[in-house]
C-alpha cells in the first residue's frame, strides 16, 4: 500500500481540469516518469507557480468536480511520480476518481464544512489518512489539530489494498 | 419497479458485484487508440500480462496525430501497430482508413443496441447514441479491459432529459446540447448516465443523437444514451441484415433495450427547443453558454470543423450551405478535417470538399489533433477560435488560446463574417 500521509497543497477553486493537470502536450510520452516536472503546469490559480508550490507536497486538498475533462491517466500518474498520493476534493468526475482508485491511491470525498475546516489549518499543514479508521488527522505548526472521518466505498478501499484494479482483476477474472 | 436501458444493459453484462454498490461487467467492445493505450501495452508486457481477452473485440486506431508529427507520436502508433499485429487484431486503422475513433467505429458496425463499450477517451459516451452503455476510461480500466474484457462501474442512476417542441431553422443538435450543459453545469451529471428522450430526440439522425451523446460528459455524464429505433436500425442495417429478415424485425428486436415506463430516474430535466437560439460558449467551461446574438461581434482568428462531436457528413452539409458562394473573411484561418475517410469521400462525391476549399478552407485528412491542441491547428497566444469541437478549457487548443464551441453552422457563419455572428443571417 502507497503512503498516504504528508504536507497538503491547498488548490482553491472548482472544475480543475485533467489539461490543467497535464496538457495534451505530453500525452506523447511513452513513459510515466517523463511527466513529472510538468504536474500541474496550466493550472489556471492566481499566484500558484507549478516549480515551487508542489516541492514537498503529498495530499492535495481541493473543491468541487476535481479531475474534469479528459480520461488521461497520465493526471493520476503525474501525481504519483510526484509522490502525491490522495487527493481530497468536495467532489471528483467519475473518470478521474476511478483512475485513482485503478492505480491504489485515495480519492477522498468530503464535505464542503471539512473541506473549509481543512483549509483553515493554512498551507504549512500536515495530514494523516488512517485506512484502517477512517480518519484524516490534520495538524499545523501552531498545532491547531483536526480529526475528520470520512467513507469510502468498500470496493474502492479494497483497490486500495489490492494495490490496484489490474492486480485485483488478474487475480479474480 | 422498472428499468433503464442502461440498467438493463448492465443486469445483461453483470459479471460480478464486488460490492453492494459496484459491478463487474462483461464488455462487448474495447476500442483503442494511440494517446491512451500504448501505456497499457507498455505496462501489460513489463508486467508479462501481454495478452488480449479477444481479438474480434478490440478495436484500435491511430487518430490523434496522424500522421505522425515527430518521434515520440511515431513511437506512439509503432506500439499500436505492432501489438495489433503481434494479437491478430484485424480491425486496426492505420493511415489511408483511419478517422476520429467516435465517428469511425460506429461507421464500421461496432456499436449496436445493449453492448457495453469502454475506451481510454472521455468521449466515448457518444455511442450511447445506439442505446448502448459506453463510457470513457483511464489506462488501467483499458488494460483490465484488454486483458480480461471486463470493467467495474458502480450501479448508475439516470438522468432523464425530455426534448420537447420543433428545433428551428438554424439551430442545431449542438445548440441543444449546449444550452442543456449550461442548465445542468459541467458537473450536473456526475456519475448518472444522461438518457435523451423525446420527440426531437426521435426525428433526430444518428449523427445529431452522436453530437448530443458526445457532450454528456461534458456535464459529468458517465454516458449519454437514446432509445434504439427504427434510425438506428437503418444506420446499422448493412451490418445487422444477416441477423434480421426485415428492419422491421431489428426494430422491434431492439425494444427489449427500451425503458421501462415506470423505470427510475435520479432526476428528469425537460426542455422545449422550440425558441432556441443557436449556442456559443463565452469562457473556458463548456457550461459557460451564451445564445449567440450576446455574442456578436466577437472577433475570431481560426474556424475549425471537425472532431468527434462535428466533423459527420450532415455537419459538412450544414456548414457547406453557408459557404457556397462565400468567401471566408481574409483574417480569417479556415481548417476542416472531415472525421473519416468515407466522410471525407462522400464530401467529395457531393462537392462539399470543393465548396469549402473555394470559401478559403484548408482540408486536412481525418484527425483528433486541433481539438486538443496536439497538432493541425494549434492556436498562438491570444488567438482565437470558432470551433464545432467539445472543449473550451483554457489552453484546450494551446496555451493561451481562447476557444468558443459552436455548432457547425454558426462556425462556418463565423468564418464568413470573421467574428461570431447569427447564423440564420446566411441561411
Amino acid at each position: 500500500m502507497k503512503d498516504f500521509s504528508g504536507q497538503v497543497l491547498f488548490l482553491d477553486r472548482n472544475d480543475i481540469n485533467t489539461d490543467e493537470i497535464i496538457p495534451a502536450k505530453y500525452l506523447t510520452e511513452n513513459s510515466k516518469e517523463a511527466l513529472k516536472p510538468h504536474i500541474l503546469e496550466d493550472l489556471h490559480l492566481k499566484g500558484f507557480n507549478h516549480e515551487n508550490d508542489i516541492k514537498g507536497k503529498n495530499i492535495i486538498v481541493t473543491k468541487a468536480n476535481f479531475g474534469c475533462g479528459s480520461s488521461r491517466e497520465h493526471a493520476v500518474w503525474v501525481f504519483e511520480v510526484n509522490e502525491i498520493n490522495v487527493v481530497i476534493a468536495e467532489s471528483f468526475a467519475r473518470i478521474f476518481r476511478q483512475n485513482m482508485f485503478n492505480c491504489g491511491m485515495l480519492a477522498i470525498e468530503l464535505s464542503s464544512e471539512d473541506i473549509e475546516a481543512l483549509f483553515s489549518l493554512g498551507p504549512q499543514a500536515m495530514l494523516t489518512v488512517d485506512m484502517e479508521h477512517n480518519l484524516i488527522t490534520a495538524e499545523n505548526e501552531q498545532d491547531s489539530k483536526a480529526a475528520i472521518t470520512f467513507t469510502l466505498n468498500e470496493f474502492d478501499r479494497e483497490l486500495v489494498l489490492a494495490g490496484g484494479w489490474l492486480a485485483f482483476a488478474d487475480k479474480k477474472y | 419497479m422498472g428499468k433503464t436501458i442502461a440498467g438493463k444493459i448492465f443486469t445483461a453484462h453483470l459479471r460480478d458485484t464486488p460490492s453492494p454498490t459496484n459491478v463487474v461487467l462483461d464488455i462487448d467492445v474495447v476500442l483503442c487508440h494511440e494517446i491512451t493505450t500504448p501505456i497499457a501495452i507498455t505496462d501489460l508486457m513489463a508486467k508479462g500480462l501481454d495478452r488480449v481477452f479477444d481479438p474480434d473485440k478490440i478495436k484500435a486506431v491511430i487518430d490523434h496525430v496522424t500522421p505522425a508529427k515527430d518521434s515520440k507520436t511515431a513511437t506512439q502508433g509503432k506500439i499500436m501497430r505492432d501489438w495489433a499485429r503481434r494479437h491478430g487484431i484485424k480491425d486496426f486503422f492505420d493511415i489511408g482508413s483511419n478517422g476520429v475513433c467516435h465517428a469511425l467505429f460506429p461507421e464500421k458496425g461496432f456499436i449496436r443496441p445493449g453492448y457495453t463499450v469502454i475506451m481510454g477517451d472521455s468521449h466515448t459516451c457518444t455511442h450511447g447514441a445506439f442505446g448502448a452503455f459506453a463510457a470513457g476510461v483511464g489506462t488501467t480500466d483499458l488494460e483490465v479491459g484488454i486483458l480480461k474484457g471486463v470493467c467495474s462501474f458502480r450501479e448508475p442512476k439516470t438522468m432523464k432529459v425530455n426534448i420537447t417542441g420543433n428545433l428551428p431553422d438554424g439551430v442545431y443538435a449542438k445548440d441543444v446540447i449546449l444550452n442543456i450543459i449550461k442548465q445542468i453545469s459541467v458537473n450536473g451529471a456526475t456519475d448518472m448516465v444522461m438518457e435523451f428522450v423525446g420527440p426531437v430526440v426521435d426525428t433526430m439522425s444518428m449523427e445529431s443523437r452522436m453530437t448530443i451523446c458526445n457532450l454528456a460528459i461534458e456535464a459529468g455524464g458517465t454516458c449519454g444514451i437514446c432509445m434504439p429505433d427504427r434510425t438506428t436500425a437503418e444506420y446499422l442495417w448493412p451490418f445487422i441484415r444477416e441477423s434480421y429478415a426485415g428492419i422491421e424485425d431489428a426494430v422491434i428486436d431492439f425494444k427489449k433495450w427500451h425503458s421501462d415506463p415506470d423505470a427510475d430516474y435520479a432526476s428528469e430535466l425537460t426542455i422545449d427547443v422550440t425558441d432556441l437560439k443557436p449556442q456559443v460558449t463565452f469562457g473556458y467551461k463548456p457550461d459557460e453558454v451564451k445564445d449567440v446574438t450576446e455574442m456578436e461581434g466577437t472577433p475570431i482568428d481560426q474556424v475549425y470543423i471537425g472532431s468527434c462531436t462535428n466533423g459527420r457528413i450532415e455537419d459538412l452539409r450544414e456548414a457547406a450551405g453557408i459557404l457556397a458562394d462565400r468567401k471566408i473573411a481574409p483574417t480569417v484561418r479556415g481548417i476542416l478535417s472531415p472525421a473519416t475517410p468515407a466522410i471525407y469521400s462522400m464530401a467529395l462525391e457531393e462537392g462539399i470538399i470543393k465548396t469549402f476549399m473555394d470559401a478559403g478552407f484548408c482540408v486536412t485528412n481525418p484527425t483528433c489533433g486541433a481539438c486538443l491542441g496536439m497538432s493541425n491547428g494549434v492556436l498562438a497566444e491570444g488567438e482565437v477560435c470558432a470551433s464545432t469541437t467539445n472543449r473550451n478549457f483554457n489552453g484546450r487548443m494551446g496555451k493561451g488560446g481562447m476557444v468558443h464551441l459552436m455548432s457547425p453552422l454558426s462556425a462556418a457563419a463565423a468564418a464568413v463574417a470573421g467574428h461570431i455572428t447569427d447564423p440564420r443571417k446566411y441561411i
